[in-house]
Formats: structure tokens, C-alpha cells, sequence
């Protein structure tokens, strides 16, 4: 086991003092945690511990509705942007930071379209530019053989593990700092989860990887951290392998044997 | 189970399935009731103003004598109205209806704004007209003309196209929303580039059905003064010298087909009957014709989108 050595990389964002509240409900309570860069977070939990909630907190989904109040901080590395400052706009947080969501969901447009948003959205009109970005997504999703002879079809038209694949490549083309996946695979069939899990573990070389998942093999399989949360809080933090093998809490222990939740 | 309980079962699936017949009867009744209706109706307009309907009858202006008088006034008069309405009710309602669905806080003023809007789908046509008389002939001095009675029209139906507009943009699952959020877009890119091309369709429906409506009102045009005899066609929109385009028809007097109908029911020769019948004929074919281009619109736009 390489413990040590490890935990040395560089952290990428660091959450800090995090409090979230849904009007009065308080979703997540005081968590500290660093997202260390290019390699795989994993956020794990029971339904409704706030592993999501604290998920949307960095790309600021929840500043889409109403009601909601965020505390404390997460740092951006390596110019130190508090995401969270209401003085940082959540419209750039999210050019920086993209994401994948738990059910694939591809615009009604072409394939092309679909990976080229992100590039539109930014202003991109230089058609070679849109075009060499495309097909690096998506041969960096691994789908650009599948479909490159293709790309005007309607993204609709895809299997789901290859829609989920057409979300990553959208994610991707941006260049993001972090990309942040939403339960990826809870929508798809073993084959496609498989894919999915092999492509998350070859991006790591290239983007850090924050991913929530309802799957603890999953989160044993591809991550290399994991954060284990409960009710809102985060129970306990550690190499995946650490957490896994020997937790340091007991919850964390129940929870991963399955003798709970 | 045993024979005996079998055969309970088996009886009271037979009593049930008696309402399920029954209530499949009454149903279909209640359909015959107004499909029957409105196709005899149209069938016996159709017999009575055949022998009317013809290229002369198109073309001709209104006359004293009913067998020359046509309605070219009126058809050209409610196309142009029409176009007026479509101008002024298609941004302002799905401006609107964006509005409250997209950038609208969520709170007791948007709600009190959303019941008025669809009571204003519920408020008769006379008072619109009444409205119109006050507000775009007089105070805003448009006159007896095309643009009063579009503008009026296009008020008659601008809640059935906010309304329609707000469906359909329900109707696009939120995932997709912040698909677009994620990438990094504005709330105006995500309704230029998503919200408005996916809800068109729907949106589209609506227009056309609340223009089937606005095309046999008759009560509003007459409050604000149409004409029901013009001899004469409004300027034509085209020029020959530049700009070549021209809106001096706006401002003309006019007359639409149902008030060309209207004139001809109120007479008492027979012949004007016949007329009456055969405009009616034609402006109920305009109707589904808008209502047939609706469900081939809505099946083309459609047709690429899938959640």
C-alpha cells in the first residue's frame, strides 16, 4: 500500500467551513475537505446525506434557485477564488469547472452541437477551432470513432452509455479545471457503467475528478480519495484504499460493510 | 383456489367490465354530439354556397346584387389583419411567457401576474373591442383601420399565446436546463439556444389556434368601426420606387370575412343567404387549413426533439 506517498499531491480546490442551507433546512454542516488535483474524489453516502448537494456547490447549481445560502469557502488553486464569494460570478465558476449529470442529457441537436456548446457559449466562432476541439472531446471520451462519421445526427440518437459519453465529451471540450460527475452510471446498464468507469480513470491524467456515487465499488474501483458523508456531515476523509481497508471511524466502517445504509 | 371462488372472481370481473363497456358507449356518444354537429354544419354550408363559390366570387367586391357580389375585400382585408395580429401577439406573448417561466423571481407578485394572465384569455371579445375603440382609435388616433383591428386581435389572443408559451417550456425537463447552465451560459443564451428552439413547436400550436380564434371574431372589429361594404382594396404593400415596401395599408379602412357574413345573414333576399353560406363555407376552410398547418408544424419541429 502507498499511503504517504500519496498524499502529497497537490490539492486542486479546498472546501472549508461549508455550510449549506435549502431555506431552512441545513443540507451541509461545517465540511472541510481538499479536492486534490488530477486524480479522483469520490463522494460517498446513503441517499440524502448531502453527498450531491455538496457536489453543486462547485459549479453553484443551486444559485439557480431560489432559497438557497452557502457559508464558508471553497478554494480555487491555484489562484485561490472562493467559489462561493457572491462577488465571483456563478457564470464563471462554471466555465472553469463543468459537469456530468446522473441521467445523460444531450441537447435535442447534433452531436457536433452538443460538444460544441460549451466552445458557442464562450464566444467561439472560429469554425477549425470548433472543430479540432470537438474531436479531441470526443476522442478524449472515447466516442469519436464511434462517431465521427456521424456528427450531424441527433445526440438522441445514441445509446445511453454513449449519450453519458456525448455529456463527458461537452464536459471535456471546455477544458476544465475540475469536472464534476452527479451518480454518472445510476441510468446505465453494467456494460456501459464499465465504460464509463474506464474513461474516469484514463481523465485523471488530464482534469481532476470530483464523482458522486450511490456505488461503493465503484467508488472503490476509481477513485483515489474518497470522502464518506453522513447527514450532512463529512464522516470521515482518507485514500480510498485507507478508507476502504482500514477507516478510521466505525460509521465509516458500518457504512462500507454494509452493515449500514 | 377452488372452483367456487373461481367462479366469484369470474363474475365480478364480468359485472366490472360491463361499466368499462358502458362508460366507452357514453364516451363515444359524447364525441359523436360535437363531431356530428360541426360536420353537418359545415356540410350544409358547404350544399348551400356551393353555387356560389367560385373564382368571380374571389375576386369580386361586395355588391347590391348578391349574384355579383364577392368578397375579395373581406378575405384580402382578414389576411391582413390577421398579419397584424400575428406581428403583435407572436413577440409579446412569447417575450412574456419566457419571462415568467425563465427570469420571473418565484414569488406573490409573478403568481398574481399568472392568474391575471389567464383570466385575460377568459375576458370577452366585445370588451377588447371596447378597449381597442378607446385606447388604439381614438387616443392613439390608428382610426377605423387594419392596424386598430390587428392590434385589438392580437390583445384578444395574447394570453392563449403566453399561455401556450409557458406550457410548452414546462414541458422541457429541467436536466436539460442545466446541462446549459453547466456548460457556462447565460440565461439568455440558454433561452436563444435551448428554451425557445425546443418549446417552438408548442408555442407555434398556440399561435395558430389563437389565430383560428382572432379570424371569426366579429364583435371587437365591429365595436371599432369596420366597414361591412368596401368597394376597394387597401394600398398595396409593395412599391416601385424605393424602399418598394409600403405601410400605408395599415392605416386603410377594411372589412373581414365574418363581418362580410355578418352583413349578408342580416339581409332579407334570399340570394344573400346563399353568399352568407359560402363565406362561411370559406372561412371555415381557412380555419382547419391554419389548424392543419398546426399539427403538420408541430410534427416537423417535433420530430427532432427526443428527452
Amino acid at each position: 500500500m502507498t499511503i504517504a506517498t500519496d498524499v502529497r499531491t497537490q490539492a486542486k480546490a479546498e472546501v472549508q467551513n461549508l455550510n449549506f442551507h435549502y431555506g431552512a433546512f441545513h443540507a451541509l454542516k461545517g465540511i472541510n475537505m481538499p479536492v486534490h488535483e488530477k486524480k479522483v474524489t469520490a463522494l460517498i453516502g446513503p441517499s440524502g446525506c448531502g453527498k450531491s448537494t455538496l457536489l453543486r456547490c462547485f459549479n453553484r447549481m443551486h444559485d439557480l434557485y431560489p432559497g438557497n445560502r452557502y457559508d464558508g469557502k471553497i478554494l480555487l488553486h491555484p489562484d485561490n477564488t472562493n467559489l462561493l464569494d457572491e462577488q465571483v460570478d456563478p457564470i464563471e465558476v462554471r466555465m472553469r469547472i463543468s459537469m456530468v449529470f446522473q441521467k445523460p442529457n444531450p441537447f435535442p441537436k447534433s452531436i457536433y452541437e452538443n460538444v460544441a456548446y460549451g466552445l458557442r457559449v464562450r464566444g467561439e466562432k472560429r469554425r477549425s477551432v470548433i472543430d479540432e476541439r470537438v474531436e479531441q472531446a470526443l476522442r478524449g471520451a472515447a466516442l469519436w470513432d464511434e462517431v465521427k462519421h456521424r456528427l450531424n445526427e441527433l445526440g438522441a440518437n445514441l445509446s445511453g452509455g454513449q449519450q453519458q459519453r456525448l455529456c463527458i465529451a461537452r464536459a471535456l471540450a471546455t477544458d476544465p479545471e475540475i469536472i464534476l460527475f452527479d451518480e454518472p452510471t445510476s441510468a446505465l446498464d453494467p456494460i456501459a457503467t464499465a465504460s464509463i468507469e474506464e474513461l474516469v480513470t484514463e481523465l485523471k491524467d488530464k482534469v481532476t475528478i470530483l464523482i458522486v456515487t450511490h456505488n461503493m465499488q465503484q467508488a472503490a474501483r476509481v477513485s483515489d480519495y474518497t470522502a464518506y458523508m453522513y447527514m450532512g456531515e463529512l464522516v470521515e476523509f482518507g485514500l480510498t484504499d485507507q478508507i476502504f481497508i482500514k477507516p478510521q471511524k466505525k460509521e465509516t466502517e458500518d457504512y462500507i460493510t454494509g452493515r449500514f445504509g | 383456489m377452488n372452483q367456487q371462488d373461481l367462479q366469484a372472481i369470474r363474475a365480478i370481473i364480468t359485472r366490472h367490465k360491463r361499466w368499462d363497456m358502458l362508460f366507452g358507449l357514453l364516451g363515444l356518444l359524447a364525441l359523436m354530439v360535437g363531431v356530428l354537429t360541426l360536420t353537418v354544419l359545415f356540410a350544409d354550408m358547404a350544399i348551400k354556397g356551393a353555387s356560389r363559390i367560385d373564382y368571380d366570387f374571389l375576386t369580386n367586391f361586395p355588391s347590391r346584387r348578391a349574384g355579383s357580389a364577392g368578397i375579395l375585400s373581406a378575405w384580402v382585408g382578414t389576411i391582413l389583419v390577421m398579419l397584424v395580429t400575428a406581428f403583435s401577439a407572436v413577440p409579446l406573448g412569447v417575450a412574456a411567457g419566457v419571462y415568467l417561466e425563465e427570469y420571473a423571481p418565484k414569488n406573490w407578485m409573478t403568481d398574481i401576474i399568472e392568474i391575471n394572465v389567464t383570466n385575460l384569455a377568459g375576458v370577452p371579445s366585445i370588451v377588447y373591442g371596447l378597449l381597442a375603440l378607446g385606447l388604439f382609435v381614438y387616443k392613439f388616433g390608428f382610426g377605423q383601420s387594419i392596424l386598430s383591428a390587428g392590434l385589438t386581435l392580437g390583445l384578444l389572443i395574447l394570453p392563449v399565446v403566453i399561455v401556450a408559451t409557458r406550457e410548452s417550456i414546462r414541458a422541457i425537463p429541467q436536466m436539460v436546463r442545466e446541462g446549459a447552465y453547466a456548460c457556462g451560459a447565460t440565461t439568455w443564451q440558454t433561452v436563444r439556444d435551448h428554451i425557445v428552439p425546443y418549446s417552438s413547436a408548442g408555442i407555434l400550436t398556440g399561435v395558430i389556434i389563437g389565430m383560428a380564434r382572432a379570424i371569426g371574431e366579429t364583435a371587437p372589429i365591429i365595436t371599432i368601426g369596420a366597414l361591412t361594404f368596401i368597394a376597394f382594396l387597401p394600398p398595396a404593400p409593395y412599391t416601385e420606387v424605393f424602399p418598394f415596401i409600403s405601410f400605408d395599408w395599415l392605416t386603410a379602412p377594411f372589412t373581414v370575412m365574418p363581418i362580410q357574413m355578418f352583413n349578408w345573414t342580416s339581409r332579407p333576399e334570399a340570394a344573400f343567404q346563399v353568399n352568407a353560406a359560402a363565406a362561411g363555407f370559406l372561412l371555415v376552410l381557412m380555419t382547419l387549413c391554419m389548424n392543419g398547418a398546426a399539427i403538420w408544424l408541430r410534427y416537423r419541429l417535433r420530430r427532432n426533439i427526443k428527452w
